[in-house]
């Protein structure tokens, strides 16, 4: 077992236990790598089938190449896929920057999901190295029926024990990737043979480090054009994987204060 | 490229975020603009930059100085990678330390050189071999403010010893550091030539990773998945491995069976390794579910009736003797009741003394006894290892010391002990099952959701290892009842058949879920007379609308048209139960909380009494 095996093996555990303990559930998938890996990580979880559907927030503002790529992997690993169209940027509120104006869809969008489907627990791929709130999250995190985040008094977890209940009308949030890095993502879709997006590989000096809507999401320079060597980068890189996700730097707090508000 | 997780703790104000914060600038973590950006906000906000900014996530954390909850974060150095747990070290921090350090193969204990060892060093000092981490580098912090002094810092260096030594925490090193300067954190210093040892960088690089030699084989069943007609077994192994051909000893019921595959996607048969997740398949069906630990015949885990353990307590409200908690241990749920409170344990002389509550934070050991068997190892084992729910919010959690009393499930009672007319009796019955036998006798309108809170009830109850079985008003109509019609007699030599199986059921220690309209009382009086001490009369409650609207299987449809006569709630009476033992109303409330309900009813009424 070495350290991969051991982030696989915990992943596994708590799609099993979320599927288990929590009825009905979903899982989001933003076509990006590290939900992309977390969809493989419960194809090997449920034995090939995964036994509960799993959605797009669509702002219909995703880069042609993340919907091809989508289109594709749904058909190849034959995906319970259905699609979450978000409510159009009128109707959220127009002071804020177009960064988040995008979270706000997604927010809404991921409301009226859990709404429509009576969602009890909803699976995401964040982790803990992306950002200092996601730092803080639990495994098991719950979430109030408006979906705010209480991150100051959150349930205690230790070695595999979780906190798998939350009244009617609230749900919880699954992050079978808590514990995983960034590098760990690329060095695991490596090992896996895990497909990605091609947009991740750097072309003309640039590449996408971190995918977003296709309005509000810069690519980084780099020349990382396989996935060893963008393994190679992140291993000496000090720039923040998320430098390109114009919505977190609109204010110093702008992501604390969509997280708390419902965001993932 | 393995990951090393330290957690680092110490009491409110000894300088711990200001020391990572220190170890992370030196090691190169900040990424490009973090500094800077933070350097912004503290002119913006008009204080002046505290190193420990960096560390604190939300506005505020930083607006009010206060660190809310654990947090990690992950650091790299030429040798390995290491992810800090960096957890606030005020009072509430025993949950976020339970919630942080489990992971940890290591701590960093930071103590203020000017005041020493506090009330909370003692706490983590205690604390962290409890959640199994075994060592510790301490961090004597703010030497500037002493002078640098090698005295004091040999005096607290005495004292961490000492303290240490009575918790059973190995202290690794004792390092004199300024976290702000950063004296002894990533580099040396020139401050103080009397110490010679190493920084704290340097202690954490020399530490290395303890493997357990020998683990016996725990595969802790998590769920069984059904694949092409294969009921597969799936669990993350926490020990040993599992190979096609071995034999497999299954607690609590000792039932062995062969492993004819070690099943993955993508499809591989290598053996199973510890700490992996993957399934199994078995040569012949046995009785095994989630919560049942396979293990090799010669070397079990102990299935104990009553365990000494060490718990640390949680939630808000007190914990009293007497009361009743589930144990999650591994993948296994029990019903544990805790039978007594050894001693709490007093922070400040660690010596302990006898009460009969326990209050958030406090620790204490205490003697649990199982109403189902406790599948356990005893501490270090991971199998020792358990989190105590009340209801259902994590309330504390803890290690099993040792078992008090063993009971093998598997093992017949010796022949001249059993003599009544069974051959096996009730607190027989009793002790295999972990509780008593009763008839829960659903009664209700046609359409009031009987059938399916039945259904729910008996899931819920088997998954908790409970021997349960749902005998369904419709479903015995075709077998037992089949030469029963719909007239008043039939109608009320059906109800008595169904009490008098009902009453057999219970007898064999099996809770019997009955779910039959019955809807006269006297009938269901006859019922109870025939299992006095077990029946449970409980009244699914809905509005004759509300059941009509439903009309699952359209019975109502029909006798409003007029097909079938003597329906009841149409055309023939329905008597509320006056004084049932349970209601739940399924017109008010979804059948998720009324499973809920029936199922905390349930449980309370199964206790041997």
């Amino acid at each position: 077992m070495d350290d991969l095996d051991t982030l696989e093996a915990r992943s596994i555990f708590i799609l099993r236990e979320g599927y288990r303990r929590i009825k009905p559930l979903g899982m989001l998938w933003s076509i990006g790598k590290d939900s992309t890996a977390l969809l493989w990580l419960a194809r090997k979880a449920f034995l090939g089938r995964i036994p509960f559907p799993v959605s797009l927030l669509d702002t219909e503002m995703e880069f042609p190449e993340v919907y091809a790529f989508r289109d594709d992997l749904i058909a190849a690993w034959n995906l319970d896929y259905q699609n979450a169209p978000c409510p159009p940027e009128s109707s959220v509120d127009q002071t804020l920057a177009p960064g988040g104006r995008a979270a706000a869809r997604k927010t809404e969008g991921l409301k009226a999901l859990i709404a429509r489907e009576r969602w009890r627990g909803v699976i995401l791929g964040i982790r803990r190295d992306e950002q200092a709130t996601r730092a803080k999250d639990r495994i098991f995190s719950p979430r109030a029926a408006d979906g705010s985040w209480n991150f100051a008094d959150q349930p205690p977890e230790f070695w595999d024990y979780y906190q798998t209940d939350v009244p009617d009308g609230a749900h919880l949030r699954i992050h079978p990737l808590l514990h995983w890095t960034e590098i760990d993502i690329w060095r695991y879709t490596q090992r896996e043979n895990i497909p990605f997006c091609s947009l991740y590989l750097a072309r003309d000096g640039k590449r996408f480090r971190s995918l977003g809507e296709s309005n509000i999401t810069v690519p980084v320079a780099s020349n990382a054009a396989t996935i060893d060597a963008i393994i190679e980068e992140l291993a000496t890189t000090s720039a923040p994987e998320r430098a390109g996700r114009t919505m977190d730097h609109e204010s110093e707090d702008a992501f604390e204060r969509l997280r708390a508000g419902g965001y993932m | 490229m393995k990951t090393f997780a330290v957690v680092f703790t110490g009491h409110v104000d000894h300088g711990k975020s200001t020391l990572v914060a220190r170890l992370l600038l030196d090691t190169g973590y900040f990424p490009d603009g973090r500094y800077a950006e933070l350097e912004g906000a503290a002119q913006r906000r008009g204080v002046p930059l505290e190193i420990s900014f960096l560390l604190d996530s939300f506005q505020v954390e930083r607006d009010q100085a206060v660190t809310i909850d654990a947090t990690r974060i992950w650091f790299s150095t030429a040798a390995r990678r290491y992810a800090v747990i960096d957890a606030p070290g005020h009072r509430e921090f025993v949950r976020h330390m339970v919630s942080g350090a489990a992971d940890a193969l290591a701590a960093v204990v930071v103590v203020d050189a000017v005041e020493g060892i506090g009330e909370q060093t003692r706490r983590h000092a205690l604390l962290l071999p409890l959640v199994g981490v075994p060592r510790a580098i301490v961090a004597i912090n703010k030497m500037d403010a002493v002078g640098f002094d090698a005295a004091r810092y040999a005096a607290i260096v005495a004292d961490v010893g000492a303290v240490f030594a009575q918790t059973g925490l190995e202290l690794v090193a004792a390092i004199p550091t300024v976290g702000r300067d950063g004296d002894n954190v990533a580099n040396g210093t020139t401050r103080m030539p009397w110490y010679e040892g190493p920084s704290l960088l340097g202690a954490l690089e020399a530490l290395d990773e303890r493997e357990a030699l020998h683990a016996p084989v725990r595969f802790p069943v998590h769920d069984v998945y059904r694949r092409d007609e294969e009921r597969i077994l799936v669990g993350n192994s926490g020990g040993g491995r599992i190979a096609a051909g071995m034999t497999l000893a299954f607690s609590p019921t000792r039932d062995r069976a062969q492993v004819t595959r070690v099943v993955r996607f993508p499809a591989s048969d290598a053996p199973g390794l510890a700490g992996e997740a993957f399934g199994i398949t078995l040569d012949h069906p046995i009785f095994v579910g989630p919560g049942d630990v396979a293990s090799e015949a010669a070397e079990p885990p102990h299935i104990a009736e009553s365990v000494t353990a060490t718990i640390f307590w949680l939630d808000r409200a007190p914990l009293a003797i007497g009361e009743h908690l589930r144990m999650r241990c591994g993948t296994r749920d029990t019903t544990v009741v805790l039978d007594a409170i050894a001693g709490a344990i007093d922070i400040e002389t660690f010596a302990e003394h006898a009460t009969a509550t326990l209050v958030r934070n406090d620790i204490a050991r205490v003697t649990l006894r199982g109403l189902q068997p406790l599948v356990v190892d005893t501490h270090p084992a991971p199998l020792a290892r358990f989190a105590l729910y009340r209801g259902d919010a994590v309330g504390g959690g803890g290690i099993v010391r040792s078992v008090v009393l063993e009971r093998d499930a598997g093992r017949r009672s010796s022949p001249d002990v059993a003599s009544s007319a069974h051959g096996v009796s009730a607190a027989d019955r009793i002790r295999r099952y972990g509780h008593r036998g009763l008839v829960v006798w659903l009664t209700g309108l046609p359409g009031s959701g009987k059938s399916t809170l039945a259904a729910r009830l008996e899931a819920a109850l088997f998954a908790d290892g409970w021997f349960t079985y749902v005998l369904d008003g419709d479903n015995l109509r075709t077998g037992l009842n089949g030469d029963l019609g719909f007239a008043p007699d039939d109608r009320g030599e059906n109800v008595r058949r169904t009490g008098e199986v009902a009453a057999l059921f219970a007898d064999a220690g099996c809770i019997a879920i009955v779910a039959q309209v019955s809807p006269l009382r006297d009938d269901r009086a006859r019922a109870r007379a025939a299992a006095p001490e077990a029946f449970q009369e409980v009244f699914i409650r809905a509005e004759l609308a509300v059941c009509e609207a439903r009309d699952p299987k359209g019975l109502y449809r029909r006798a409003r048209a007029g097909d079938i006569e003597q329906f009841t709630g149409v055309s023939s009476p329905y008597e509320e139960p006056l004084a049932p033992d349970f209601s739940v109303d399924t017109s008010r409330f979804d059948i998720a909380a009324c499973t809920h309900e029936l199922l905390a009813f349930v449980r309370v009424a199964a206790r041997v009494r």
